[in-house]
């Protein structure tokens, strides 16, 4: 297990490599945005691996909350942090792809406001795991990412349905795409999959042997006898 | 021999809510922060925002409810500031008693403090702006009672949830408010509507559903914060 991290690791910084080449080289230009489109590849793969991550998060929290597992605490812990950190990259370069085609940097339509709702449901959820104190927190963590799933559908009608009353411009609509653009987007997907995968297991490591090390601590205290009686 | 009568989970609740009631009737500590917070919040709306009354009734509902979320967060956060005072959490879970009756009845006791409150602020914001709802009034009373559900059943919760946790005030509306966005806009965009004549069921179909989930999840997870150790 610990020889697939290196290569893992290899393989991840090879594939990142290529895809770069492939979204800012190979990938043919944007008919109307031009160049400024290929923020595109770095978009859109960050919010699928985001919404990966927090469903991850979802199913790790009703384990643990069925079995007690800490391990399943840990994997929702990891997923929560990464899945929020890929969250802000694409809350970030919206706007920044936003400026220069559309000339604003922020809307409040569909997709930017439920990614932004979600986003901070997810920073919420770690500030609730930073703040509480030990034994509790797994518990409380679980129950409200049970709580922030159950708010994802509501999110999504209350502000589709507030955007057919009160229409405005869609930013970067649907519809078709390039069969060449396709390609290149699912490679950068698998590349930032691998990654965000590389990043989940070596947070999993640190944070397995942090709480180890507390518990050796707490059971050294409690063993050794107090000199000072 | 003492024998004890086996309460009903529904004898629990009212026991409970009633003590709550009578508590608070006789100190009116809760309540008389609440109003002159709200009184305070109305009037610095007032000097912030300065329409006439067609402009009003645009934006009305916004302000309404915002002021109403403030309120109830001041509320929210002494739920529980007595149980924690005197200990009586740890008898609450020795107790044979489900831990839902304790819940239902701290977030009915929520739910008519707010109330009261939303009563005795209305006129102000009526007289403040010169409101006069150009749809069915009675539609008003029925947001008011689910959007104040909706805020007081997740906020009760989330109470539970920080009473353990550092800056135990604070924690309550960072968990409370992202959960909360669909809710605040169903509220807000049903109210907006009501006062300017369009329609607002499906706003209020939303709230609706927005309750029942809400209601059962924190009903299905209170037992498992409570007992978070």
């Amino acid at each position: 297990m610990k020889k697939a991290f290196p290569i893992l690791g290899v393989v991840t910084a090879l594939l990142l490599t290529y895809a770069l080449y492939q979204a800012l080289v190979v990938a043919p230009t944007e008919q109307t945005m031009g160049d400024v489109q290929r923020i595109f590849y770095y978009h859109v793969p960050s919010a699928w691996t985001a919404f990966i991550l927090f469903t991850i998060n979802l199913i790790a929290s009703l384990v643990y909350l069925a079995t007690r597992k800490p391990d399943a605490d840990i994997v929702a812990l990891v997923t929560a942090e990464v899945g929020v950190v890929f969250c802000t990259i694409v809350l970030v370069t919206g706007p920044v792809w936003a400026r220069p085609v559309w000339g604003i940097w922020w809307t409040w339509d569909m997709r930017l406001t439920s990614t932004l709702v979600l986003w901070l449901i997810y920073v919420s959820y770690l500030v609730l795991r930073r703040f509480s104190s030990g034994g509790e927190t797994p518990m409380l963590a679980a129950a409200l990412s049970i709580f922030g799933a159950l708010c994802v559908p509501f999110v999504y009608f209350s502000i589709w349905f507030f955007r057919t009353q009160h229409p405005q411009p869609v930013i970067g609509g649907g519809g078709s795409i390039d069969p060449r653009m396709l390609h290149v987007l699912l490679i950068n997907w698998l590349a930032f999959s691998c990654f965000a995968f590389l990043i989940c297991w070596s947070r999993y490591r640190l944070e397995k042997i942090q709480r180890e090390v507390e518990q050796a601590h707490a059971m050294q205290s409690l063993i050794t006898p107090r000199r000072d009686r | 021999m003492i024998v004890a009568r086996e309460q009903p989970p529904s004898g629990i609740t009212r026991a409970s809510l009633w003590k709550d009631l009578r508590l608070e009737w006789r100190s009116k500590d809760a309540i008389n922060s609440m109003l002159f917070f709200s009184l305070l919040v109305v009037v610095v709306f007032s000097f912030s925002f300065d329409p006439n009354a067609e402009e009003s009734r645009a934006i009305a509902g916004g302000l309404i409810w915002v002021a109403f979320l403030f309120a109830a967060v001041v509320a929210l956060n002494q739920t529980w500031a007595r149980e924690i005072r005197n200990q009586v959490l740890d008898a609450y879970r020795v107790s044979p008693a489900p831990a839902n009756s304790l819940f239902l009845a701290k977030a009915i006791g929520n739910f008519i403090f707010v109330s009261v409150l939303e009563t005795l602020m209305t006129p102000l914001f009526v007289l403040f702006y010169q409101l006069r709802p150009l749809g069915p009034a009675w539609q008003l009373l029925l947001v008011a009672a689910l959007g104040t559900w909706a805020l007081v059943v997740n906020g009760t919760f989330f109470a539970a949830m920080s009473l353990r946790t550092r800056s135990r005030e604070i924690m309550l509306p960072l968990l409370l408010f992202p959960i909360s966005i669909p809710a605040l806009l169903a509220m807000v965009q049903a109210t907006t509507n009501i006062l300017t004549g369009e329609g607002a069921r499906v706003w209020i179909a939303l709230l609706l559903s927005y309750d029942l989930v809400f209601t059962s999840a924190c009903l299905l997870l209170f037992e498992v914060v409570l007992n978070a150790e």
